[in-house]
């Protein structure tokens, strides 16, 4: 029995070869910066006293609560700290529970972050922590339909760089459709007439798509080429429109009824978290289906199995009778439908069009195909943490000069170009990612 | 990404026709182009029509008075042939038609070429430059700073401002062929982000004291000091010769100098060109700071020329524009310098468009837009072109068979 013992004692060690010092170095690294991190943050707070007003946007019922931020920022140095033995230790986890834990990691510095944000006010009257959830939320719907968009084409081996236009597009006509049908359909009640303007959305999102297959799978124009310009067009063709709708018609063709929420029984009374998540519109919980349900589509439907192949090895799918364009196209225009929905978000779920609005989210969309490297579920969850990014950026806003809140808006920016030099683990595109097919007689 | 790689074999002049003369090689090129240009016209043309006012208005009647028909569908044509005839006059007009608005072509032409020529130069090494945006970001920063901060004599902080701008601008490209060289980093993805980043990093100093014109509540530096601003002849700043000037360069680099050289053969087959013993990772980078340096001195015109200040808009849209002017322009230095005339030709003639017809300027870019498209897809175009053709000979060929079938 000993004997046994001892022969997997010794053949355990010295299987690790360099890319597994490597990361282990790299995870001493950043744990350790993160460390020093959160102890500057602590340590250079003097009243640790903040106040929240996490249940929900203040009223005479809900006041700031004050509370000591102690506990909190101690939390997080202790969690980074334990991280961190581990990692020197060689026992850091992978897979799954090592995603899991760096996501709590990631969460507890935000939190320790906060602390030492809100502490210390320097204006007249200290702002409160409010609920991030409403804000990522709403951020994060138009994300994850781009995602979601980013995915299918690529899964299939187009690249798609033209999201943005396509949410510009989505934007506009959910706008139009959504105000013309309040203007001109009188027996629609006016719960119905945003869910109209999601129908323009689509539509305006599968033209879209429509001419990054005509020109990318018809004609083999560079796909790269395609996207820059069809971001470029789209831009242009709204601003044109809109700059067209003569002033006395802005009511009829600009003034969306926004979408209406609609609260989950039950769930919805979940204290903090209940409001932001399950008392939302129609077109946050299709976001929420939609994520498994393009998982579902990709890896457990022979549609899937289909686009997949054809991304990775077109020759190989035409030889056993795959029509390779065929399922390019059925991926790309699919992709076009929760584009189109992630760009009706921005309008039907704010108010009117303006020129330019979605500002680049487009390309966070992308950042985030790629962070979640191409895997509808882990884009997802990429694209909530830059929605929650964008939404620290925004509560930055409020206080001042404390933290340079631009400079965080750039952190996905930045996120995506470390994912890409591979610093953190391995980012490999689908193998025919951007090549055209090209049937060879 | 990785397998995603543009395709210079694609974007540089069409190799059908090799064993004629110039000329004639030439002849398929500028055909496709002149063909797309109209096509675009046509397209933007269209959208004119359909989204006039008065069209809406007397479509709205025709519907009305379906009686009628003939009476209110003269109508609807008579306002589109309005409209149309009306804005691209104006177009015209706010290109050509005056001293000033010549000028103000020119001015817009020349940051298009100098940004056109750093995308075109990448290019032809394989790379897919789509960061000319950031870097003249980055650029306008570096040249307004050294511009309105310190005090130097009069040649030169101009020179001082302008290696500022061409320095910066050539080290954010850098970055981009420094993390292709050691990671493989697609420079697509990288140089995308790294356009955000640099309006975010402009956006943050903006906001800082030292970059704050006093007295000003708007995101605005105060005014660069007069030495360090272009001089001026008739009225026109140096911009437009250093542009040419620039092109020149780039065709030199390109055809006579070994690194000009390296960077074709790299962006023909990158494995034929480490095989041959070049070294693919310098000629990223040194591409690429090339390409940066174009794009900070294609800013400097705005900053240190044109605006002389900065602000969160002060690049416009012309990273992004500077990426058609270099596809139009087929990836070479002449032809980028006609695209960048052209373009600047519209963007002036939009602003005129806007002021004489009331048509948003905007239509401009769905016009460059679809040039490019076009462009890009000569086999479309053709196809268009050719539809009315083939449908005679068709329709021709038809008539012989029953002709023949009667005879028979």
């Amino acid at each position: 029995m000993t004997q046994v013992l001892d022969v997997s004692a010794v053949e355990e060690p010295d299987v690790r070869d360099r890319a597994d010092v490597v990361r282990q170095v790299k995870t001493i690294v950043v744990l350790a910066l993160v460390l020093v991190a959160e102890v500057w943050f602590k340590l250079s707070i003097d009243d640790p006293t903040v106040s929240q007003l996490l249940k929900g946007p203040r009223t005479l019922e809900n006041q700031p609560v004050e509370f000591d931020g102690t506990l909190v920022s101690w939390t997080a140095v202790a969690l980074t700290a334990i991280a961190l033995v581990l990692a020197v230790l060689d026992r850091y986890p992978r897979g799954g529970l090592g995603v899991g834990l760096g996501v709590v990691l990631g969460l507890s510095f935000y939190a320790a972050f906060l602390m030492w944000a809100y502490a210390d006010p320097t204006g007249a009257f200290a702002p409160s922590i409010t609920n991030p959830l409403p804000g990522t939320i709403s951020i994060a719907t138009a994300l994850v339909f781009g995602a979601l968009a980013g995915v299918l084409c690529e899964r299939a081996g187009v690249v798609n760089i033209a999201i943005e236009g396509q949410f510009i597009a989505g934007a506009f006509f959910g706008s139009v459709f959504s105000s013309i049908a309040v203007a001109s359909i009188a027996a629609l009640p006016l719960f119905w007439c945003p869910v109209f303007g999601l129908l323009g959305g689509i539509l305006a999102g599968v033209g879209m798509a429509a001419m990054l297959g005509l020109f990318a799978l018809r004609y083999h124009v560079d796909q790269v080429v395609v996207g820059v310009v069809l971001v470029a067009f789209g831009y242009g063709i709204t601003s044109f429109l809109l700059g067209q709708i003569p002033a006395d018609r802005k009511d009829d063709l600009n003034q969306p009824h926004l979408l209406e929420a609609v609260s989950i029984p039950g769930l919805s009374d979940i204290p903090y978290i209940g409001q932001p998540l399950f008392a939302q519109s129609l077109l946050v919980y299709a976001a929420y289906v939609s994520v498994p349900l393009v998982w579902w589509l990709l890896f457990k439907t022979k549609w899937g199995l289909r686009v997949r192949a054809v991304g990775e090895h077109p020759k190989a799918a035409d030889t056993v009778g795959i029509n390779v364009n065929r399922i390019r196209w059925q991926a790309v225009l699919l992709g076009g439908v929760f584009a189109g929905l992630g760009g009706a978000s921005f309008t039907l779920s704010t108010g009117a069009f303006d020129k330019e609005m979605t500002a680049g989210l487009g390309f966070i969309s992308l950042a985030a195909v790629i962070m979640g490297r191409w895997h509808p579920v882990w884009a997802a969850f990429a694209a909530l943490g830059f929605g929650l990014l964008r939404d620290l950026k925004n509560q930055l806003g409020l206080l001042g000069d404390k933290v340079p809140g631009d400079l965080v808006a750039a952190l996905p920016y930045i996120a995506c170009i470390i994912a890409v030099a591979g610093f953190v683990g391995r980012v490999r595109a689908p193998a025919a990612d951007g090549q055209p097919y090209i049937k060879s007689d | 990404m990785t397998a995603m790689s543009p395709t210079p074999e694609t974007l540089a002049p069409e190799p059908e026709g090799k064993a004629a003369n110039g000329l004639q090689a030439w002849l398929p090129t500028v055909r496709d182009t002149a063909l797309a240009i109209l096509l675009a016209l046509i397209v933007g043309a269209v959208l004119i029509a359909i989204s006039d006012e008065d069209v809406i208005n007397s479509l709205e009647d025709l519907f009305a008075h379906p009686g009628s028909f003939f009476v209110y569908a003269g109508d609807v044509v008579r306002h589109s042939f309005g409209a149309v005839f009306d804005a691209y006059k104006a177009l015209l007009d706010g290109a050509f038609g005056s001293g000033s608005a010549l000028r103000r072509t020119l001015e817009r032409s020349a940051p298009l070429i100098c940004a056109g020529l750093g995308v075109a130069l990448a290019f032809r090494a394989g790379l897919f430059n789509i960061g000319a945006q950031g870097q003249m970001l980055v650029g306008a920063l570096a040249a307004g700073y050294v511009g309105f901060t310190f005090d130097m004599p009069p040649v030169i902080h101009l020179g001082a401002a302008l290696a500022a701008a061409l320095i910066a601008s050539s080290l954010w490209g850098g970055i981009v062929g420094l993390l292709k060289a050691r990671t493989g980093a697609h420079e697509v993805i990288t140089t995308i982000m790294l356009n955000f980043v640099g309006r975010f990093t402009v956006l943050y100093f903006l906001a800082k004291e030292s970059f704050q014109r006093p007295g000003s509540d708007n995101l605005l530096s105060p005014p660069v000091d007069d030495d360090a601003t272009f001089p001026t002849v008739f009225g026109l700043h140096l911009g437009i010769p250093l542009a040419i000037l620039a092109a020149g360069g780039v065709w030199w680099l390109l055809e006579r100098s070994r690194l000009g050289f390296e960077m074709r053969a790299v962006g023909a087959n990158p494995e034929a060109a480490r095989t041959a013993g070049m070294s693919i990772g310098k000629v990223y980078v040194l591409t690429m700071a090339i390409t940066g340096a174009l794009s900070g001195l294609a800013i400097s015109m705005t900053v240190l020329g044109l605006h002389q200040s900065i602000t969160d808009q002060v690049v416009g849209s012309v990273g992004f524009d500077a990426i058609t002017v270099a596809l139009l322009g087929r990836a070479t230095p002449h032809g980028t310098v006609l695209a960048g005339l052209l373009f600047g030709a519209l963007s002036a003639g939009g602003l005129g468009m806007q002021t004489q017809a009331g048509v948003p300027p905007e239509l401009i870019n769905v016009v460059q837009a679809l040039i490019v498209l076009f462009v890009a897809a000569p086999a479309l175009v053709r196809g268009l072109a050719r539809l009315e053709r083939r449908k005679k000979k068709a329709d021709k060929a038809k008539a012989a068979r029953t002709g023949q079938e009667v005879a028979a």
